[in-house]
Protein backbone atom coordinates (compact mmCIF):
# COMPACT_ATOMS: atom_id res chain seq x y z
CA UNK A 1 0.00 0.00 0.00
CA UNK A 2 1.57 3.63 -0.17
CA UNK A 3 0.32 6.68 1.67
CA UNK A 4 1.37 10.62 1.62
CA UNK A 5 1.45 12.93 4.53
CA UNK A 6 0.73 16.41 3.88
CA UNK A 7 3.51 18.24 6.38
CA UNK A 8 2.00 21.36 5.48
CA UNK A 9 -1.00 20.00 7.73
CA UNK A 10 1.10 17.83 9.99
CA UNK A 11 1.24 19.24 13.42
CA UNK A 12 3.72 16.32 15.31
CA UNK A 13 1.10 15.33 17.29
CA UNK A 14 2.58 12.06 17.14
CA UNK A 15 -0.95 10.14 17.28
CA UNK A 16 0.69 8.28 13.98
CA UNK A 17 3.69 7.11 15.39
CA UNK A 18 1.57 5.19 18.20
CA UNK A 19 -0.49 3.86 16.20
CA UNK A 20 2.18 2.40 13.72
CA UNK A 21 5.39 2.64 14.85
CA UNK A 22 7.35 1.14 12.50
CA UNK A 23 5.97 3.68 9.75
CA UNK A 24 5.73 6.54 11.54
CA UNK A 25 8.81 8.09 13.63
CA UNK A 26 9.49 11.68 14.50
CA UNK A 27 12.79 12.74 14.31
CA UNK A 28 13.18 14.56 17.38
CA UNK A 29 9.66 16.27 18.52
CA UNK A 30 8.62 17.89 15.82
CA UNK A 31 9.71 16.35 12.68
CA UNK A 32 7.72 13.43 11.13
CA UNK A 33 9.40 10.80 8.83
CA UNK A 34 7.26 7.78 7.52
CA UNK A 35 7.55 4.68 5.24
CA UNK A 36 5.46 6.12 1.78
CA UNK A 37 5.01 2.08 1.03
CA UNK A 38 4.32 0.19 4.40
CA UNK A 39 3.76 -3.45 4.09
CA UNK A 40 -0.08 -4.58 3.35
CA UNK A 41 -0.27 -6.32 6.34
CA UNK A 42 0.20 -3.32 8.24
CA UNK A 43 -2.65 -1.85 6.05
CA UNK A 44 -4.57 -2.05 9.60
CA UNK A 45 -2.53 0.10 11.81
CA UNK A 46 -2.00 2.61 8.82
CA UNK A 47 -5.89 3.35 8.42
CA UNK A 48 -6.03 3.53 12.69
CA UNK A 49 -3.00 6.26 12.30
CA UNK A 50 -4.91 8.23 9.24
CA UNK A 51 -7.96 7.70 11.05
CA UNK A 52 -6.66 9.14 14.38
CA UNK A 53 -4.35 11.97 12.97
CA UNK A 54 -6.10 15.35 14.41
CA UNK A 55 -6.01 17.31 11.20
CA UNK A 56 -6.31 14.33 8.93
CA UNK A 57 -3.02 14.84 7.35
CA UNK A 58 -2.78 11.44 5.98
CA UNK A 59 -3.78 9.74 2.38
CA UNK A 60 -3.99 6.51 1.91
CA UNK A 61 -4.16 5.01 -1.75
CA UNK A 62 -7.48 3.78 -3.36
CA UNK A 63 -6.40 2.84 -6.46
CA UNK A 64 -6.63 -0.94 -7.35
CA UNK A 65 -4.67 0.33 -10.36
CA UNK A 66 -1.37 -1.50 -11.11
CA UNK A 67 1.77 1.24 -10.53
CA UNK A 68 2.69 2.57 -14.21
CA UNK A 69 6.16 1.41 -14.75
CA UNK A 70 8.39 1.60 -17.83
CA UNK A 71 11.47 0.70 -15.71
CA UNK A 72 12.23 -0.83 -12.26
CA UNK A 73 14.37 1.82 -9.91
CA UNK A 74 17.19 0.78 -9.56
CA UNK A 75 17.30 -2.89 -7.25
CA UNK A 76 16.28 -1.37 -4.37
CA UNK A 77 13.17 -2.99 -3.62
CA UNK A 78 11.97 -5.41 -5.99
CA UNK A 79 8.82 -5.98 -3.97
CA UNK A 80 7.57 -2.23 -4.62
CA UNK A 81 8.47 -2.78 -8.61
CA UNK A 82 4.48 -4.22 -8.77
CA UNK A 83 2.00 -2.61 -6.73
CA UNK A 84 -0.54 -4.96 -5.05
CA UNK A 85 -4.24 -4.32 -4.73
CA UNK A 86 -6.22 -2.89 -2.31
CA UNK B 1 -17.02 14.58 -28.75
CA UNK B 2 -19.29 17.36 -26.26
CA UNK B 3 -17.92 20.82 -26.30
CA UNK B 4 -20.49 21.82 -23.40
CA UNK B 5 -18.93 23.34 -20.38
CA UNK B 6 -22.36 23.33 -18.13
CA UNK B 7 -21.42 19.75 -16.91
CA UNK B 8 -18.37 18.51 -16.61
CA UNK B 9 -19.14 15.14 -16.74
CA UNK B 10 -20.43 15.49 -20.27
CA UNK B 11 -17.29 16.36 -21.56
CA UNK B 12 -16.02 13.44 -23.04
CA UNK B 13 -13.19 14.90 -25.20
CA UNK B 14 -9.40 13.86 -24.50
CA UNK B 15 -7.56 15.33 -22.11
CA UNK B 16 -3.84 15.28 -22.17
CA UNK B 17 -1.49 16.05 -18.93
CA UNK B 18 1.93 16.54 -19.37
CA UNK B 19 3.99 16.56 -16.59
CA UNK B 20 3.88 13.16 -14.24
CA UNK B 21 4.52 14.17 -10.62
CA UNK B 22 2.72 15.53 -7.70
CA UNK B 23 0.68 18.22 -9.52
CA UNK B 24 -0.05 15.80 -13.05
CA UNK B 25 -1.15 13.05 -10.42
CA UNK B 26 -3.44 15.11 -8.24
CA UNK B 27 -4.72 16.71 -11.73
CA UNK B 28 -5.85 13.43 -12.94
CA UNK B 29 -7.30 11.94 -9.94
CA UNK B 30 -9.26 15.65 -9.55
CA UNK B 31 -10.64 15.20 -12.76
CA UNK B 32 -12.11 11.50 -12.30
CA UNK B 33 -13.48 12.48 -9.15
CA UNK B 34 -15.36 15.58 -10.80
CA UNK B 35 -16.71 13.18 -13.35
CA UNK B 36 -14.62 13.51 -15.95
CA UNK B 37 -15.29 10.26 -18.14
CA UNK B 38 -13.02 11.18 -21.28
CA UNK B 39 -9.61 9.73 -22.72
CA UNK B 40 -6.98 10.65 -20.32
CA UNK B 41 -3.17 10.52 -21.24
CA UNK B 42 -0.40 11.35 -18.37
CA UNK B 43 3.14 11.65 -20.17
CA UNK B 44 6.57 11.66 -18.04
CA UNK B 45 9.68 12.60 -19.22
CA UNK B 46 11.17 10.28 -16.34
CA UNK B 47 10.77 6.35 -16.47
CA UNK B 48 8.74 6.02 -12.63
CA UNK B 49 5.44 6.73 -11.28
CA UNK B 50 4.68 9.89 -9.95
CA UNK B 51 6.93 10.15 -6.52
CA UNK B 52 7.25 12.65 -3.85
CA UNK B 53 10.46 15.23 -3.74
CA UNK B 54 10.97 16.57 -0.26
CA UNK B 55 12.19 13.14 0.78
CA UNK B 56 14.84 12.67 -1.63
CA UNK B 57 17.00 15.40 0.51
CA UNK B 58 15.82 13.77 3.99
CA UNK B 59 14.97 10.13 4.26
CA UNK B 60 16.17 8.77 1.09
CA UNK B 61 19.61 10.66 1.46
CA UNK B 62 20.15 9.48 5.46
CA UNK B 63 19.47 6.27 4.33
CA UNK B 64 16.28 4.93 5.51
CA UNK B 65 13.68 5.08 3.00
CA UNK B 66 14.38 2.93 -0.31
CA UNK B 67 14.07 5.33 -3.53
CA UNK B 68 11.61 2.61 -4.55
CA UNK B 69 9.45 3.76 -1.46
CA UNK B 70 9.07 7.46 -2.77
CA UNK B 71 6.19 6.93 -4.87
CA UNK B 72 2.61 8.83 -4.13
CA UNK B 73 -0.04 6.88 -3.14
CA UNK B 74 -2.76 7.01 -6.12
CA UNK B 75 -6.08 8.32 -4.26
CA UNK B 76 -8.54 6.97 -6.55
CA UNK B 77 -8.56 4.99 -9.73
CA UNK B 78 -7.99 7.15 -12.85
CA UNK B 79 -8.14 5.18 -15.70
CA UNK B 80 -5.05 6.94 -17.92
CA UNK B 81 -2.66 6.02 -20.36
CA UNK B 82 0.65 6.67 -19.18
CA UNK B 83 3.58 7.41 -21.66
CA UNK B 84 6.47 7.47 -19.24
CA UNK B 85 10.29 7.78 -19.91
CA UNK B 86 9.67 10.18 -22.67
CA UNK B 87 9.82 13.53 -23.06
CA UNK B 88 7.52 16.30 -24.42
CA UNK B 89 9.48 18.02 -27.01
CA UNK B 90 6.46 20.46 -28.58
CA UNK B 91 2.56 21.49 -28.67
CA UNK B 92 1.03 22.86 -32.00
CA UNK B 93 -1.68 24.90 -30.68
CA UNK B 94 -3.53 25.13 -33.90
CA UNK B 95 -3.59 21.34 -34.38
CA UNK B 96 -3.98 20.34 -30.59
CA UNK B 97 -1.17 17.93 -30.71
CA UNK B 98 1.68 17.62 -28.13
CA UNK B 99 4.87 16.17 -29.73
CA UNK B 100 7.00 13.90 -28.44
CA UNK B 101 10.92 12.90 -28.26
CA UNK B 102 10.26 9.67 -30.15
CA UNK B 103 8.14 11.32 -32.45
CA UNK B 104 4.67 10.48 -31.85
CA UNK B 105 1.88 13.06 -31.75
CA UNK B 106 -0.82 12.92 -29.37
CA UNK B 107 -3.60 14.80 -29.99
CA UNK B 108 -5.66 16.70 -27.45
CA UNK B 109 -9.03 18.31 -26.18
CA UNK B 110 -7.73 20.12 -23.44
CA UNK B 111 -4.18 20.09 -22.09
CA UNK B 112 -2.86 20.54 -18.77
CA UNK B 113 0.65 21.92 -18.55
CA UNK B 114 2.54 20.40 -15.58
CA UNK B 115 6.24 20.20 -16.61
CA UNK B 116 7.93 21.16 -13.04
CA UNK B 117 11.04 22.79 -12.50
CA UNK B 118 14.56 20.80 -12.81
CA UNK B 119 17.87 21.40 -10.92
CA UNK B 120 19.76 24.07 -11.85
CA UNK B 121 22.92 22.66 -13.02
CA UNK B 122 26.46 23.97 -12.41
CA UNK B 123 26.98 26.85 -15.27
CA UNK B 124 30.66 24.54 -16.23
CA UNK B 125 29.00 21.49 -18.37
CA UNK B 126 32.25 19.73 -17.81
CA UNK B 127 32.77 20.30 -14.47
CA UNK B 128 29.68 19.40 -13.52
CA UNK B 129 29.92 16.28 -15.77
CA UNK B 130 32.97 15.48 -12.85
CA UNK B 131 32.34 12.23 -11.40
CA UNK B 132 31.39 13.28 -7.55
CA UNK B 133 29.28 16.15 -8.73
CA UNK B 134 25.49 15.99 -8.14
CA UNK B 135 22.24 17.71 -8.33
CA UNK B 136 19.24 16.60 -6.01
CA UNK B 137 16.11 16.81 -7.80
CA UNK B 138 15.20 13.58 -8.81
CA UNK B 139 14.79 9.95 -7.70
CA UNK B 140 18.15 8.48 -9.61
CA UNK B 141 19.80 11.63 -7.83
CA UNK B 142 18.66 10.99 -4.90
CA UNK B 143 19.80 7.40 -5.25
CA UNK B 144 23.34 8.27 -6.57
CA UNK B 145 24.09 10.67 -4.01
CA UNK B 146 22.57 8.07 -0.84
CA UNK B 147 25.05 5.26 -2.53
CA UNK B 148 28.16 8.01 -2.16
CA UNK B 149 27.03 9.28 0.98
CA UNK B 150 27.24 5.73 2.23
CA UNK B 151 30.66 5.40 1.41
CA UNK B 152 31.53 7.97 3.67
CA UNK B 153 33.61 10.68 1.76
CA UNK B 154 35.76 12.36 4.26
CA UNK B 155 34.11 15.32 3.21
CA UNK B 156 30.79 17.13 0.97
CA UNK B 157 30.59 20.22 -0.67
CA UNK B 158 27.59 21.62 -1.08
CA UNK B 159 27.03 24.73 -3.26
CA UNK B 160 24.01 26.65 -2.22
CA UNK B 161 22.29 26.95 1.27
CA UNK B 162 19.06 27.51 0.25
CA UNK B 163 16.52 25.00 1.69
CA UNK B 164 17.60 21.74 -0.43
CA UNK B 165 21.22 22.78 -0.01
CA UNK B 166 21.05 22.99 3.72
CA UNK B 167 19.21 20.15 4.31
CA UNK B 168 21.78 18.00 2.50
CA UNK B 169 24.03 19.59 4.79
CA UNK B 170 21.85 18.69 7.40
CA UNK B 171 21.71 14.83 6.31
CA UNK B 172 25.56 15.18 6.29
CA UNK B 173 26.07 16.42 9.86
CA UNK B 174 23.66 13.61 10.72
CA UNK B 175 25.89 10.55 9.22
CA UNK B 176 28.79 11.99 10.95
CA UNK B 177 30.17 13.51 7.63
CA UNK B 178 31.77 16.60 7.50
CA UNK B 179 30.51 19.46 4.86
CA UNK B 180 31.18 22.61 3.77
CA UNK B 181 28.52 24.37 2.63
CA UNK B 182 29.55 27.53 0.33
CA UNK B 183 26.25 30.27 -0.20
CA UNK B 184 26.81 33.31 -2.10
CA UNK B 185 24.56 36.06 0.17
CA UNK B 186 25.63 36.62 3.57
CA UNK B 187 23.15 33.95 5.18
CA UNK B 188 21.48 30.21 4.63
CA UNK B 189 18.18 30.53 3.60
CA UNK B 190 18.23 34.23 3.45
CA UNK B 191 16.55 34.11 -0.14
CA UNK B 192 13.30 32.95 1.00
CA UNK B 193 12.98 34.04 4.46
CA UNK B 194 15.26 37.13 4.57
CA UNK B 195 18.69 38.17 6.29
CA UNK B 196 17.65 38.34 10.11
CA UNK B 197 16.34 34.76 9.89
CA UNK B 198 19.20 33.86 8.17
CA UNK B 199 21.73 34.81 10.34
CA UNK B 200 19.95 32.41 12.71
CA UNK B 201 19.48 29.45 10.45
CA UNK B 202 23.84 30.40 10.06
CA UNK B 203 23.93 30.13 13.69
CA UNK B 204 22.14 26.48 14.05
CA UNK B 205 24.05 25.53 11.40
CA UNK B 206 27.56 26.13 12.74
CA UNK B 207 25.96 25.05 15.86
CA UNK B 208 26.02 21.45 14.19
CA UNK B 209 29.34 21.52 12.92
CA UNK B 210 28.77 22.94 9.40
CA UNK B 211 31.94 24.73 7.69
CA UNK B 212 29.95 27.41 6.55
CA UNK B 213 31.21 30.06 4.30
CA UNK B 214 28.78 33.04 3.44
CA UNK B 215 29.76 35.67 1.04
CA UNK B 216 31.99 33.03 -0.77
CA UNK B 217 31.38 31.64 -4.24
CA UNK B 218 32.71 28.32 -6.07
CA UNK B 219 35.19 29.22 -8.88
CA UNK B 220 35.96 25.93 -9.82
CA UNK B 221 35.63 22.31 -9.83
CA UNK B 222 38.87 20.58 -10.68
CA UNK B 223 38.57 16.53 -11.53
CA UNK B 224 41.94 14.24 -11.52
CA UNK B 225 43.29 12.19 -14.77
CA UNK B 226 40.63 10.22 -14.05
CA UNK B 227 37.17 12.50 -14.58
CA UNK B 228 36.83 12.38 -10.93
CA UNK B 229 36.57 15.40 -8.74
CA UNK B 230 39.04 16.04 -6.35
CA UNK B 231 39.72 19.81 -5.68
CA UNK B 232 37.24 23.18 -5.26
CA UNK B 233 38.61 26.44 -5.29
CA UNK B 234 36.32 29.04 -3.00
CA UNK B 235 36.19 32.77 -3.52
CA UNK B 236 37.65 33.21 -0.19
CA UNK B 237 41.25 31.79 -1.59
CA UNK B 238 40.69 28.13 -0.27
CA UNK B 239 41.19 25.56 -2.20
CA UNK B 240 39.48 22.26 -0.22
CA UNK B 241 40.58 18.74 -1.22
CA UNK B 242 36.66 17.20 -1.74
CA UNK B 243 35.39 14.00 -4.14
CA UNK B 244 31.61 14.76 -3.74
CA UNK B 245 30.07 17.87 -3.95
CA UNK B 246 26.14 19.08 -4.14
CA UNK B 247 24.69 21.91 -6.97
CA UNK B 248 21.76 22.61 -4.91
CA UNK B 249 21.56 26.52 -7.10
CA UNK B 250 17.53 26.22 -7.11
CA UNK B 251 15.69 25.31 -9.63
CA UNK B 252 15.31 25.80 -13.62
CA UNK B 253 11.21 25.75 -15.11
CA UNK B 254 10.95 23.31 -17.87
CA UNK B 255 9.31 25.32 -20.56
CA UNK B 256 11.75 25.42 -23.15
CA UNK B 257 9.46 22.54 -24.76
CA UNK B 258 6.87 25.44 -25.15
CA UNK B 259 9.04 28.24 -26.55
CA UNK B 260 7.84 28.00 -29.99
CA UNK B 261 4.41 27.12 -29.13
CA UNK B 262 2.78 30.66 -28.95
CA UNK B 263 2.08 30.52 -25.49
CA UNK B 264 3.42 33.18 -23.55
CA UNK B 265 6.09 31.63 -22.15
CA UNK B 266 9.38 32.96 -20.15
CA UNK B 267 12.45 31.10 -18.09
CA UNK B 268 9.88 32.35 -15.37
CA UNK B 269 7.40 29.42 -16.49
CA UNK B 270 4.46 29.39 -18.38
CA UNK B 271 1.71 32.32 -17.60
CA UNK B 272 -1.89 31.65 -16.93
CA UNK B 273 -4.87 33.37 -15.51
CA UNK B 274 -6.31 32.85 -12.06
CA UNK B 275 -7.96 29.83 -13.19
CA UNK B 276 -5.03 28.68 -14.60
CA UNK B 277 -6.01 29.09 -18.37
CA UNK B 278 -2.81 29.77 -20.28
CA UNK B 279 -1.80 33.07 -22.07
CA UNK B 280 -0.75 33.13 -25.53
CA UNK B 281 2.13 35.20 -26.34
CA UNK B 282 -0.68 38.34 -27.08
CA UNK B 283 -1.72 37.57 -23.23
CA UNK B 284 -5.04 36.43 -24.73
CA UNK B 285 -6.67 33.54 -22.50
CA UNK B 286 -6.92 29.94 -24.07
CA UNK B 287 -9.75 28.02 -23.48
CA UNK B 288 -8.54 24.80 -23.72
CA UNK B 289 -4.76 24.72 -22.46
CA UNK B 290 -4.09 24.72 -18.63
CA UNK B 291 -1.04 25.30 -16.28
CA UNK B 292 -0.32 24.12 -12.69
CA UNK B 293 2.20 23.57 -10.25
CA UNK B 294 6.33 24.69 -10.19
CA UNK B 295 5.77 26.13 -14.11
CA UNK B 296 3.01 28.05 -13.59
CA UNK B 297 2.82 32.38 -13.01
CA UNK B 298 -0.22 33.64 -12.23
CA UNK B 299 -1.98 36.95 -10.60
CA UNK B 300 -2.19 36.30 -7.29
CA UNK B 301 -4.76 38.91 -5.51
CA UNK B 302 -2.46 38.78 -2.32
CA UNK B 303 0.65 40.24 -3.88
CA UNK B 304 -1.21 43.26 -6.33
CA UNK B 305 -1.77 40.47 -8.79
CA UNK B 306 2.04 39.92 -9.46
CA UNK B 307 2.37 36.62 -11.62
CA UNK B 308 3.50 34.45 -8.69
CA UNK B 309 5.50 31.38 -9.46
CA UNK B 310 6.01 29.23 -6.01
CA UNK B 311 7.88 25.82 -5.85
CA UNK B 312 5.73 24.31 -2.82
CA UNK B 313 4.30 21.13 -2.20
CA UNK B 314 1.05 22.35 -1.30
CA UNK B 315 0.68 24.80 -4.26
CA UNK B 316 1.18 21.90 -6.67
CA UNK B 317 -1.83 20.29 -5.28
CA UNK B 318 -4.19 22.92 -5.06
CA UNK B 319 -3.88 24.05 -8.17
CA UNK B 320 -3.74 20.93 -10.17
CA UNK B 321 -7.12 20.30 -8.23
CA UNK B 322 -8.22 24.30 -9.13
CA UNK B 323 -7.28 23.30 -13.14
CA UNK B 324 -8.94 20.08 -12.95
CA UNK B 325 -12.23 21.67 -12.14
CA UNK B 326 -11.88 24.48 -14.51
CA UNK B 327 -10.99 22.53 -16.77
CA UNK B 328 -14.67 20.62 -16.79
CA UNK B 329 -17.32 23.07 -15.38
CA UNK B 330 -18.64 26.08 -16.58
CA UNK B 331 -17.29 29.47 -17.69
CA UNK B 332 -19.70 30.70 -14.26
CA UNK B 333 -18.16 28.09 -12.31
CA UNK B 334 -14.44 28.80 -12.58
CA UNK B 335 -12.60 28.88 -9.15
CA UNK B 336 -9.68 31.03 -8.49
CA UNK B 337 -6.60 29.71 -7.82
CA UNK B 338 -5.66 31.95 -5.03
CA UNK B 339 -4.08 30.40 -1.90
CA UNK B 340 -2.07 31.40 1.06
CA UNK B 341 1.46 30.20 0.17
CA UNK B 342 2.49 27.52 2.84
CA UNK B 343 5.82 25.28 2.74
CA UNK B 344 7.95 23.77 5.37
CA UNK B 345 11.64 21.98 5.43
CA UNK B 346 13.20 20.08 8.64
CA UNK B 347 17.15 20.28 9.16
CA UNK B 348 19.36 20.51 11.61
CA UNK B 349 16.73 19.14 14.48
CA UNK B 350 14.41 22.48 13.39
CA UNK B 351 10.86 22.56 11.61
CA UNK B 352 10.54 25.24 10.12
CA UNK B 353 7.12 26.13 8.22
CA UNK B 354 6.31 29.64 6.74
CA UNK B 355 2.57 30.37 5.90
CA UNK B 356 2.85 33.56 3.09
CA UNK B 357 5.56 34.73 1.35
CA UNK B 358 8.34 36.33 3.34
CA UNK B 359 10.34 37.53 0.67
CA UNK B 360 7.57 40.64 0.35
CA UNK B 361 8.08 41.58 3.84
CA UNK B 362 10.74 44.44 4.57
CA UNK B 363 10.36 43.51 8.31
CA UNK B 364 10.20 40.86 10.73
CA UNK B 365 10.18 40.58 13.89
CA UNK B 366 9.69 37.46 16.73
CA UNK B 367 5.88 37.95 18.11
CA UNK B 368 6.64 34.47 20.90
CA UNK B 369 9.00 32.00 22.18
CA UNK B 370 12.62 32.85 22.10
CA UNK B 371 15.85 32.10 19.42
CA UNK B 372 17.99 31.03 22.19
CA UNK B 373 15.79 28.12 22.76
CA UNK B 374 15.23 27.60 18.87
CA UNK B 375 11.08 27.54 19.39
CA UNK B 376 9.73 30.40 17.87
CA UNK B 377 7.40 32.67 15.72
CA UNK B 378 8.55 35.68 13.44
CA UNK B 379 5.81 37.65 11.61
CA UNK B 380 6.58 39.49 8.48
CA UNK B 381 5.52 42.42 7.47
CA UNK B 382 5.49 45.76 5.58
CA UNK B 383 6.15 48.92 6.73
CA UNK B 384 2.81 50.61 3.87
CA UNK B 385 1.03 47.48 5.03
CA UNK B 386 -1.11 49.78 7.78
CA UNK B 387 -3.90 50.53 4.59
CA UNK B 388 -3.93 46.60 3.66
CA UNK B 389 -3.67 44.57 6.77
CA UNK B 390 -3.46 41.56 4.92
CA UNK B 391 0.01 42.06 3.80
CA UNK B 392 1.17 41.04 7.00
CA UNK B 393 0.07 37.78 6.65
CA UNK B 394 3.40 35.88 6.56
CA UNK B 395 4.26 33.79 10.04
CA UNK B 396 6.88 31.86 10.29
CA UNK B 397 7.19 29.02 12.83
CA UNK B 398 10.72 27.64 13.73
CA UNK B 399 9.97 24.77 16.42
CA UNK B 400 13.28 22.72 17.96
CA UNK B 401 13.44 19.03 17.69
CA UNK B 402 15.33 18.71 20.88
CA UNK B 403 15.11 21.42 22.99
Amino acid sequence: MRIVVDLNKCQSYGQCVYAAPTIFRLHGEESLEYDYAPDDALREQVERAAAACPVQAIQIGRSSEPLPMVKRPHEADPETGKESAS
Amino acid sequence: MSMDRQDGARFDGRVVIVGASLAGLRAAEALRAQGFKGQLTLIGDEPYPPYDRPPLSKTVLSGWLPVSHTYLPQLQDINAEWLLGVAATGLNLQEHVVELADGRRIPFDRLLITTGTRARPWPDAAQMALDGVFSIRTLDDGQRLREVLATKPERVLVIGAGFTGSEVASVCRELGLNVTVAERSAAPLAGALGGAAGMVAARFQRAHGVDLRCNVTVLALEGDANGHLSRVHLSDGDVLDVKVAVVALGAVRNVEWLLSSGLAVSARGVACDGSCRAFDANGIVLDDIFVAGDVARWPHPLYDGQLLAVEHWGNAVEQAEAAAHNMLCSPAERKPHRPLPTFWSNQFGLNIKAVGLPTVADQVVVTQGSVERKRFVAAYGRKDAWWRPWRSTCRARWASIHR
